[in-house]
């Protein structure tokens, strides 16, 4: 698991000191080669020089690319963003109020904000609950992987996982469809936007989208509702020729729902035959004269239905609003609203892993005595978590919130691929925009500059952390 | 579950174990649900490549487990067949593979000087690395588009993977430093006294015991280098694009054209998911190095 050589701990730091001088004479004896004297022996200027040299050799390299490519930018951004977009005229900080001014970099900081709040601390609080519940699975192995694995793959990738499973048609969106068929499941069956009467039909009426029979029917007897305003199309497969509901018995009432209406013509309004098909799966109630439905039942394959179990007498008969209103068709995820949301949850599908991994490692790398102890003492596995295991991993912790931090900060590729061009407006961020102005069309590398020197500053106190841990360490 | 007198031990071991059970189970089942919604997005990608443009556009991947007959391999034979994107998956080797080797090899130069020798300054140069760590890419994009654009860099591969080279580069020093000096010193010396010169310590001493750190570098530098779209996007042309930024492009012109767009990020990803199934143990090494001390 770790390459880390523990076995190696003691270095060079503390290397015996008879060795040093011993080598030292060693060497000193052959006179041969660039040898850095070890430390505590006659540092003398020209040694120093000559380490300098070798080391600006071993080093040269990797000065002059960082000094090209990240050093010399930094400067020449500061500079520039002073300029406008032509380059040529100074406008001192005039980029910098645009910046918070005009409305798209604003909502791209705005949104840069949103990231940094939600973005870190979900991904290390699932990291946390995955690390802690995986020690207590068989499988721990395989899940690891699973949840690891989308840090392999690039963001690019993933944004179009994410944009299919998102899409808003839920023919083709994965969410979306799902969403459908648990909604379909509880509010039940197929739905007829638009069905309604016939206008010149007298023995039903339409209130507020219900349809209901004009008058009270009894029991024992029928009430058939001959709708029509929606496409043959829209009746579902299983739909069969609606025939006339059996007779009712005294406790009953029944009837028949079908689309009054033969395509290409043809049969009478109002009556059944002529291969009209039922309306299956519309909601009808019997409803007394206080105005409450007493009795509910769906309509089968053949448009008919059976109310029973009524109290002999006068009912209203009602098919409500709910079989006519539009079919429940998902969520717009990817519009202006939700579509932040749903990258931030693309970008937690990708890190929690990372957070989990590490905070696993740390785990593992924990003495358990301590646990060992309270729970001989009679702590509760939540009060030694609480207690004891958190408090030993607040290290770890702080460590993948301020990577994710500084990662989330930057974040460009999933704000890039996962907004249709028409979201992308209200998703942007400061990575984003910074390619939008500058290169994506704005071609005001002015205004990029100073979003640039942004995200410097942004990054800046966890420049400073960086190096406080950094020397911690070394004093250790 | 252990607990100090005996009758109690009893009584708690078989509560805890009942516990124990049911806490096992309901674990099990959140974790279950957890591992079903992170392979999802995948399975449904890979689905949705493995179906014609005309299924992608009517139903969704869902339905090959009621109509497997739908599955075909076609989106990946057109895109075999298909001269840009072979050629921006070239482009990706093109640009990963130098950009990892030279990251490793001017990283581990560096690594051993900050390690191993003791020049004037050298505290406050690693500080410098240290604080290159953090700085966003983005700072650098527009002044070297400029760069790139005056030397006639603007455009080619070689551009692109120098601008890896050098943002992998802070990286690289700290972890291959952080390595290097936990290698014994006294081989070192003993090397020394055998009139080694530092070039020699470097290639027979260093590097070899240096390897795993190294591994570890490599694959990160790989994974990252390879899945990079913002520097491509900026520095290459159609010609010298990598496979990111033809998938990307696709995405943008098209938009739904799911079959050619699943296919082509399954593609993209075969090569990072092999390597990090393959090297998993160096990638996470590396990234915990990259973080905790």
């Amino acid at each position: 698991m770790r390459w880390r050589p523990q076995r190696w701990k003691p270095t060079a730091s503390k290397k015996p000191p008879a060795m040093t001088t011993a080598v030292a004479n060693a060497t000193d004896a052959r006179g041969s080669g660039p040898v850095p004297a070890p430390r505590g022996s006659r540092s003398t200027a020209p040694r120093g020089r000559r380490r300098l040299v070798t080391a600006l050799i071993f080093l040269a390299p990797a000065l002059f690319l960082l000094g090209v490519l990240i050093g010399y930018p930094v400067v020449y951004s500061v500079w520039r963003s002073l300029f406008d977009a032509s380059g040529r005229n100074f406008v001192g900080g005039a980029n910098y109020v645009t910046m918070f001014t005009d409305p798209a970099t604003f909502i791209a900081i705005r949104n840069n904000v949103i990231w940094v709040i939600v973005a870190p601390i979900t991904c290390t609080v699932l990291g946390l609950i995955f690390a802690v519940l995986m020690n207590r699975i068989t499988w721990a192995t395989a899940f690891k992987l699973i949840v690891f694995m989308p840090m392999a793959i690039s963001m690019v990738a993933s944004g179009v996982i994410f944009r299919t499973l998102f899409q808003e048609n839920p023919d083709l969106g994965a969410v979306n469809a799902g969403l459908v068929a648990v909604h379909d499941a509880f509010s039940g069956g197929a739905a007829y936007p638009g069905a309604r009467p016939r206008a010149d039909n007298t023995t039903l009426v339409g209130t507020g989208g219900a349809v209901e029979s004009a008058t009270t029917v009894h029991t024992g007897q029928s009430q058939d509702f001959p709708l029509v305003g929606i496409l043959g199309d829209t009746v579902p497969a299983a739909a069969a020729d609606a025939v006339p509901a059996k007779s009712a018995s005294g406790t009953e009432i029944t009837g028949t729902v079908w689309l009054d209406f033969v395509k290409g013509g043809g049969g009478v309004n109002g009556q059944l035959g002529d291969g009209k098909k039922g309306l299956p799966g519309i909601e009808v109630d019997a409803i007394d004269s206080n105005g409450a439905v007493v009795a509910s039942t769906r309509t089968g394959n053949d448009g008919t239905y059976v109310l029973s179990g009524l109290k002999a007498g006068d009912y209203r008969i009602g098919l409500p609003a709910s079989n006519f209103a539009a079919s429940y068709s998902g969520v717009s995820w990817l519009g202006p609203t939700l579509v932040t949301a749903v990258i931030i949850l693309a970008y937690v599908w990708i890190w929690a892993g990372f957070a989990m991994v590490m905070i696993a490692s740390g785990l593992s790398a924990m003495d358990v005595s301590l646990q060992e102890a309270a729970r001989v003492d009679g702590a509760s596995e939540w009060q030694v978590f609480r207690r004891i295991t958190a408090p030993l991993l607040s290290p770890v912790l702080i460590v993948v919130f301020i990577t994710l931090i500084i990662n989330v900060l930057k974040i460009f590729d999933l704000v890039y691929v996962i907004p249709p061009g028409s979201s992308l407006p209200d998703a942007t961020v400061i990575a984003v925009q910074l390619w939008t102005v500058s290169f994506g069309g704005g071609n005001d590398q002015g205004l990029g500059s100073a979003l640039a020197i942004l995200l410097l500053v942004l990054v800046l106190p966890f420049m400073i952390i960086n190096v406080r841990r950094f020397r911690m360490e070394r004093e250790q | 579950m252990t607990a100090p007198a005996g009758i109690v031990t009893a009584k708690r071991g078989v509560a805890g174990r009942i516990l124990d059970f049911f806490g096992k189970g309901v674990v099990n089942i959140v974790l279950v649900i957890v591992a079903v919604f992170w392979l999802v997005p995948t399975i449904g990608l890979f689905l949705s490549s493995l179906r014609s443009s005309v299924d992608n556009s009517h139903s969704g991947w869902w339905t090959v487990f009621t109509r497997p007959a739908q599955l075909t391999i076609e989106n990946y034979s057109n895109l075999l067949g298909n001269a840009q994107f072979m050629g921006s998956f070239l482009n990706t080797i093109e640009i990963t593979v130098p950009a990892t080797v030279l990251v490793v090899v001017i990283g581990a130069l560096a690594g051993y000087a900050f390690a191993w020798i003791r020049f004037p300054g050298r505290d406050w140069l690693l500080v410098v690395v240290i604080v290159l760590l953090a700085v966003p890419l983005q700072v650098s994009l527009i002044p070297i588009a400029k760069l790139y654009g005056d030397i006639g860099l603007f455009g080619s591969v070689v551009g692109v993977i120098l601008f890896h080279t050098a943002y992998g580069l802070p990286f690289a020093i700290f972890l291959l430093r952080n390595f290097f000096t936990q290698i014994p010193g006294e081989m070192l010396e003993a090397a020394r006294i055998d009139g080694a010169g530092e070039w020699r310590i470097f290639s027979r001493i260093i590097l070899p015991l240096g390897l795993p750190a190294i591994a570890s570098l490599s694959i990160f530098q790989f994974l990252w280098t390879w899945n990079d779209m913002l520097v491509a996007l900026i520095f290459t042309n159609a010609t010298s694009q990598p496979v990111t930024v033809a998938i990307q492009s696709q995405l943008r012109q098209f938009g739904a054209n799911i079959d050619i767009l699943s296919a082509g990020a399954f593609l993209s990803m075969i090569v990072p998911l092999v390597v990090f199934f393959a090297f998993q143990r160096y990638f996470v090494s590396a990234l915990l190095a990259g973080s905790t001390k």
